[in-house]
């Protein structure tokens, strides 16, 4: 196959207030054309700095090319002019970014920001023809009418939209090379089924080559046809989708390959331990290493060389060394450090600890509309299992959660804990109560703790409020305690929130909601902000400690394959209402409901045999205003077997034992 | 499973010699597993630094934020003691020696009554910023009152206390203060007051958005969760986290009550003779400004000075302050 | 869109007479009057009344108030207590042109060096550039205009000579109270255009235009300026401000019969109806401007455009 990029060698470092960071430290690839390649990689990794790089939009200011060489179509981008850079920018290569929302220029109408490409590298192309041909390429890219929608501005369109808009831009003048900088990231899954299922129709119909940055291995074994994989600036292991998932040889590799949640394997989750390097101050030898059960003497000292596997599998790791100990030895080490899961919870004859009864929550907007947040869910969550809420943006599962915590006053329904309805007025003892025994914790590592606290004072707040430590010797005592329990050093206390990682912010949070003992978590998106190897440590520790400390979860989430290794039963929401309610198991095999059938094939997994394989249900068209819902089924707008009674509201009730659900194909 | 011996390095990696170079480094354990290290996983690698110092650290990277830091401070002890270091009063008038050059006697010359112009300066300087002072914290303390109960209550009352300040800012505040002062007389006191009527709304909106922007962030919530109650909540979260704004825009409001209270003075509705604040000095040196401009030239040259001062100064506390300048 | 221009009319309404109301009282608690009393006390008690009845003074406080009013609403600011016999509305009318011009004059001016200076320190962001701009705009704010304006009248009229010290004779007048009106203008739009530029440069829709393959230039002119330059019609209120207030002192500075030297004028002698007529007037200009601003400012953003066309 023809090589239609090659990167050798790329150095580049930003120079910050902090000093200079080295953002891509030696990285090499190829792409060949008609081929994706995946880089993947976490926050830091340098993939997206290196896909930037290839483009020319780094800042100049900051960023510079230590060395290098970026060979695309036979001459070294890195050292032709800007003129004949900007020639290839757009025509030969192209870029669609991640977050739709801030992509598009929102004072310029879409059809202007797609023709502006034509006639930027066609110079004999009229305006009207570029206009022209804009609409036939916002077709190609799935917008309805695109003819009449040429002249609206951006807000006027959904984000799965806008992300189609920007693919339109980048595929205007059939680029060689279509670079996609975490082009779903931003977007709901089933939204990202419909992007990915449309790039991959361009690259059949076009034949471009496709670099796709991301940090979804799903993704990546649904697109791809090479993988590398990044870690603190270099790549650490490449080869095709099916060697790197098969036969992962870099320790990395394989901690990233088994965070991942394998609905099928009962095995407890692997989590990568402690959090990726600063790369001010890269580590001398494999970056990795600090965070490697198999690491050798030698990956402190030497910075291993890529290690060639087969004729396109490389690795970067001494175990590849002849002199290393034997694969085989290693990999028995690694499988018995991961115990079986454990078994499953019996909780069938648990009693409900806290009970929703149609709860509604609804806010009012500018004029007389109101946004139906919540418009009637009814469930149970049964003392000591995990109650896994999905449902894609603006469904209603935070608000449903924080409105069973009394963060906000219900407009209709009630919740119940331990028997007892906790809204309205409550005598002070009882709110006390309910205030300790139910705890949350946030979604935003960022945002959840006072910038202005220390580690010390945001933990034991709850213990402040309620009156618990006995001296300050008692409080600093139970912090200790709790740092310990989440996995912290407990030298943090005295730190600030802004000089850790998002990972271990999330531990802080939780060991803030464990400092009132509580009986009851809601866990909002905890872990949708964190990267991949630091979600499997966070969701760990929370049913570790479910386990010691017999908590009761309900568990908030889009992200369903992670919902689906945590959680005893599955609630389903769609604008606003609950749609379905399983025991897992079922819910993932048996799913009733048109919408959770839909939802769970979204998903892609990190499987490429299976991706390879699956017919995907891609719903059409996007989510509709929760502010003018239909009629009836919320659904039926964009569901397949939508029919003539689905005009009614379908009543929620339990179609199997212990199984509910809200469809009138269901009877 | 593919076998762990070495193939073949790949050659467009690495250069020749490099690959040479590695054989000489491995020792007799290099390939002993030792895994991971449990210290260095988690370590925090910056130094750690206290919030205030680290704000401090800033302000003083910024040269302008220094430079006016100094000059304020060499302004602010002048106007303290500059009107005792020589036996004249500022009121005291010799009209045999009047419209002085700067000399040894007189180090800023004398006015047309033949009064030191050195003492009225530094009098003047005083008096100025007592008045900017005494308005910026009553605007503070209306400003703050105001905005954060009208955040915090929300709703009907929120709505209301907006249409208030709607109408407050629909009048160009310098004519307000103009009626006032034709009012009440001018005075220290009153021509405070006047300023202080419409200066707090200013500050009154910076709070209550921020106050706004505070209550739907999740350390807030998480706060409620855990039960705090609306006191605990303005103590600990809300003050705290308010106050970097209050400071940086008190720092603004000073040198404009600064300049208001001049441009009062200069239009004729200042302090009365003797009483001098720097507007009416300068309004003076304006009238003598033809054959004398040194009268002119020294209250115009402290006012511009603490302006400027200030000014920089408020520029450099905000992007100190600034928690996104933190990493 | 007619909903929403109908609501803010009424509101300006509401404002104005808030306005014209306290300003009457205000000037009716005013001790003192802008006749010569000593002189008033001379004449006859007959005499005196009907000099009082001339200006409506005869009457109880709320008849004058009902009637000043209603001249208000038909365009009468009633009778200059000071310039006898003459109408307010006429003493402005007859003043507006020399304060219209230095107003208009100081606006292109600093509009136009303001937003240059901005776009070079937006784009030598963190270079002796972008240091030197910052740097005038913060002389720009924190001098006094009246001061910057004695300092101009003294260097360049007096001691240099180069252009007219004072009065209205001839075009050349006008030069330095412009520049003086306009440095505040210039240090406003200056540091907004730099801040806006610096924020929008930042943004993702920039990066987009680049991987385009668009030159600079073009990345500048078609996708940077328009959108840093529509926030900048937000400060056009502050700025209006500036130059009333400006207008105030550099007017009497440099002795240019205009506005703002007959609204000092008048409280140097208590020429009440003058000074009421001029309150109102320049808050309705004020909340005109305000206005414009907010109808503009919905023609250039097409977000606010849709979101006001349905409501």
């Amino acid at each position: 196959m023809e090589t239609l990029l090659e990167v050798k060698d790329l150095n580049v470092s930003f120079r910050t207030q902090a000093g200079v960071v080295k953002a891509v430290r030696g990285v090499n690839f190829k792409v060949n054309k008609g081929e994706t390649l995946a880089i993947v990689g976490e926050s830091g990794s340098g993939k997206s700095v290196t896909s930037k790089a290839i483009m020319q939009l780094l800042p100049n200011q900051t960023a510079t090319y230590d060395s290098g060489e970026i060979i695309f179509d036979g001459q070294n981008i890195l050292e032709i002019n800007d003129k004949k850079m900007e020639a290839i920018r757009g025509s030969e290569i192209a870029m669609v970014f991640q977050d739709p929302m801030t992509a598009l220029n929102p004072t310029m109408t879409i059809g202007k920001q797609v023709a502006e490409s034509i006639l930027n590298h066609n110079k004999n192309v009229t305006k009207k023809e570029a206009l022209q041909r804009a609409v036939e390429i916002l077709e190609l890219v799935g917008i309805p009418e695109p003819a009449a929608r040429v002249n609206q501005y951006p807000h006027q369109f959904s984000g799965g939209m806008r992300q189609r808009v920007v693919i339109a831009i980048a595929i205007a003048c059939n680029p060689r090379l279509l670079i996609a900088d975490e082009p779903t990231t931003a977007l709901d899954v089933t939204i990202q089924a419909q992007i990915l299922d449309l790039l991959k129709d361009i690259q059949r119909k076009t034949g471009t080559s496709i670099i796709l940055i991301t940090h979804d291995l799903g993704v990546v074994a649904n697109m791809a046809d090479k993988v590398a994989v990044m870690y603190a600036g270099r790549i650490v292991e490449q080869g095709t989708v099916e060697e790197v998932f098969d036969s992962a040889e870099h320790p990395y590799t394989w901690g990233l390959l088994k965070s991942i949640p394998d609905l099928d394997a009962d095995e407890e989750l692997y989590s990568i331990p402690g959090t990726p390097p600063d790369l001010l101050s890269p580590p001398i030898g494999d970056a990795f290493a600090a965070r490697n059960e198999f690491a050798l003497a030698i990956d402190y000292e030497v910075q291993p060389p890529m290690f060639a596997v087969s004729e396109t599998h490389s690795a970067a790791t001494w175990l590849l060394h002849e002199k290393a100990p034997k694969l085989s030895t290693i990999v028995q080490e690694k499988e018995s450090v991961r115990a079986k899961r454990k078994g499953k919870k019996n909780l069938t004859l648990a009693q409900p600890i806290i009970q929703v009864r149609d709860l509604k929550k609804h806010f009012r907007m500018s004029g007389d509309s109101y946004l139906k947040a919540v418009d009637g869910v009814t469930f149970d969550i049964k003392k000591g299992e995990t109650l896994g809420l999905v449902g894609e943006s603006g469904c209603g599962k935070s608000t449903t959660g924080r409105t069973i915590l009394r963060l906000y006053e219900p407009t209709g329904g009630e919740v119940y804990f331990n028997g007892k309805p906790i809204h309205g007025d409550l005598k002070k003892s009882d709110e006390n109560t309910i205030r300790q025994k139910m705890q949350m914790i946030f979604q935003d590592p960022y945002a959840s703790l006072d910038p202005r606290k220390k580690v010390l004072d945001s933990v034991a707040e709850g213990i402040d409020i309620h009156k618990l430590a006995a001296s300050a010797k008692d409080r600093k005592d139970t912090v200790q305690n709790l740092l310990e329990i989440v996995g912290l050093n407990k030298s943090f206390m005295n730190r600030y929130p802004h000089e850790f990682s998002g990972g271990q912010r999330q531990r802080i949070g939780i060991a803030r909601a464990l400092a009132l003992n509580p009986e009851v978590i809601i866990a909002d998106e905890p872990i949708s902000a964190l990267d991949v190897s630091i979600q499997a440590q966070v969701v760990n520790l929370l049913k570790d400690l479910q386990h010691k400390q017999d908590l009761t979860y309900l568990f908030i989430a889009h992200d369903i394959s992670m919902v689906k290794y945590i959680s005893d039963r599955i609630g389903v929401m769609y604008l606003g209402s609950l749609v379905e309610l399983a025991p897992t198991d079922e819910l993932s095999k048996e799913p009733l409901h048109p919408y959770t059938q839909a939802l769970l094939s979204a998903v892609p997994t990190p499987n490429p045999k299976i991706e390879r394989g699956r017919e995907r249900i891609i719903l059409s068209g996007d989510l509709p205003n929760p502010i003018n819902p239909p009629v009836g089924c919320r659904f039926r707008t964009r569901c397949p077997y939508a029919m003539e009674k689905c005009g009614e509201t379908p009543i929620w009730k339990e179609a199997q034992p212990n199984h509910w659900v809200a469809c009138h194909l269901i009877e | 499973m593919t076998n762990s011996t070495l193939e073949k390095y790949e050659k467009t990696n690495i250069e020749k010699n490099e690959m040479n170079n590695f054989d000489h480094l491995f020792k007799e354990d290099s390939f002993k597993v030792v895994g991971a290290k449990k210290d260095s996983q988690d370590a925090i690698t910056r130094p750690y630094v206290g919030i205030f110092k680290e704000s401090w650290l800033r302000l003083t990277k910024n040269k302008g934020a220094v430079v006016s830091l100094v000059v304020l401070s060499i302004l602010i002890i002048l106007a303290l003691i500059g009107p005792y270091m020589n036996e004249y009063t500022y009121d005291e008038t010799n009209y045999e020696k009047a419209f002085q050059e700067p000399n040894s006697e007189h180090w800023f010359g004398t006015d047309k009554f033949g009064r030191d112009q050195w003492t009225r300066i530094w009098e003047g300087t005083r008096i100025s910023l007592y008045i900017a002072l005494l308005a910026t914290v009553l605007d503070l303390v209306i400003g703050v009152l105001y905005g954060s109960i009208s955040a915090l209550v929300g709703g009907k009352v929120d709505n209301v206390m907006q249409r208030i300040i709607e109408v407050l800012v629909g009048i160009p505040n310098l004519i307000l203060i103009i009626l006032l002062i034709m009012l009440l007389k001018p005075g220290i006191f009153t021509i405070t007051v006047a300023m202080v009527i419409t200066g707090w709304v200013n500050m009154a909106r910076l709070v209550r958005s921020q106050v706004f922007k505070l209550k739907n962030q999740e350390f807030i919530l998480a706060s409620k969760a855990l039960g705090a109650s609306n006191s605990r909540l303005i103590k600990e979260h809300f003050i705290p986290n308010t106050l970097g704004l209050i400071i940086v825009n008190m720092m603004f409001t000073i040198p404009s009550a600064i300049f208001t209270e001049a441009f009062l003075s200069f239009i004729g509705l200042g302090l009365q003779e003797p009483l001098a604040s720097l507007g009416v000095l300068i309004n003076d040196g304006f009238k003598a400004m033809r054959n004398n401009f040194y009268l002119l030239l020294y209250p115009a040259g402290v006012i511009v000075g603490l302006m400027v001062c200030f000014n920089l100064l408020a520029d450099g506390l905000r992007d100190a302050l600034d928690p996104k300048m933190r990493k | 869109m007619k909903k929403f221009l109908a609501v803010r009319i009424f509101n300006i309404l509401v404002t104005l007479f808030v306005i014209a109301t306290v300003t009457f009282f205000l000037m009716k608690l005013l001790p003192g009057s802008p006749f010569d009393e000593e002189k008033l006390a001379d004449l006859s008690d007959e005499a005196r009344m009907e000099f009082y009845a001339r200006y409506g003074l005869d009457q109880p406080v709320y008849v004058q108030y009902a009637k000043y009013m209603g001249n208000l609403v038909q365009g009468d600011l009633g009778i200059s207590y000071y310039y006898k016999g003459q109408k307010v509305e006429s003493l402005i009318s007859g003043r507006i042109g020399p304060s219209a011009l230095l107003g208009v004059q100081a606006t292109i001016l600093g509009v136009s060096i303001g937003l240059i200076l901005g776009m070079i320190a937006a784009f030598r962001h963190n270079t002796a550039w972008d240091f030197f701009t910052m740097f005038i705009a913060v002389i720009g704010v924190a001098i006094p205009n009246f001061v910057f304006a004695a300092l101009l009248q003294y260097y360049v009229g007096l001691k240099w000579g180069i252009l007219p010290v004072a009065f209205w004779e001839s075009y050349d007048s006008s030069i330095l109270p412009t520049i003086a009106l306009s440095m505040m203008v210039i240090a406003l739009i200056a540091r907004f255009m730099r801040n806006e530029m610096l924020e929008v440069l930042q943004q993702d829709y920039i990066l987009t235009a680049r991987s385009k393959g668009l030159s600079q230039m073009k990345v500048i002119i078609r996708h940077t300026l328009r959108n840093s330059m529509i926030p900048i019609l937000t400060i056009l209120g502050p700025i209006v401000v500036s130059l009333l207030t400006g207008s105030l002192v550099i007017e009497n500075i440099f002795g240019i019969p205009g506005i703002g030297s007959l609204f000092v004028d008048s409280i140097k002698v208590n020429d009440y109806t003058t000074i009421m007529g001029l309150t109102i007037f320049y808050s309705t200009f004020y909340i005109l401007t305000v206005l414009v601003v907010d109808l503009l400012y919905g023609i250039v953003d097409p977000r606010i455009r849709i979101a006001g066309s349905k409501g």
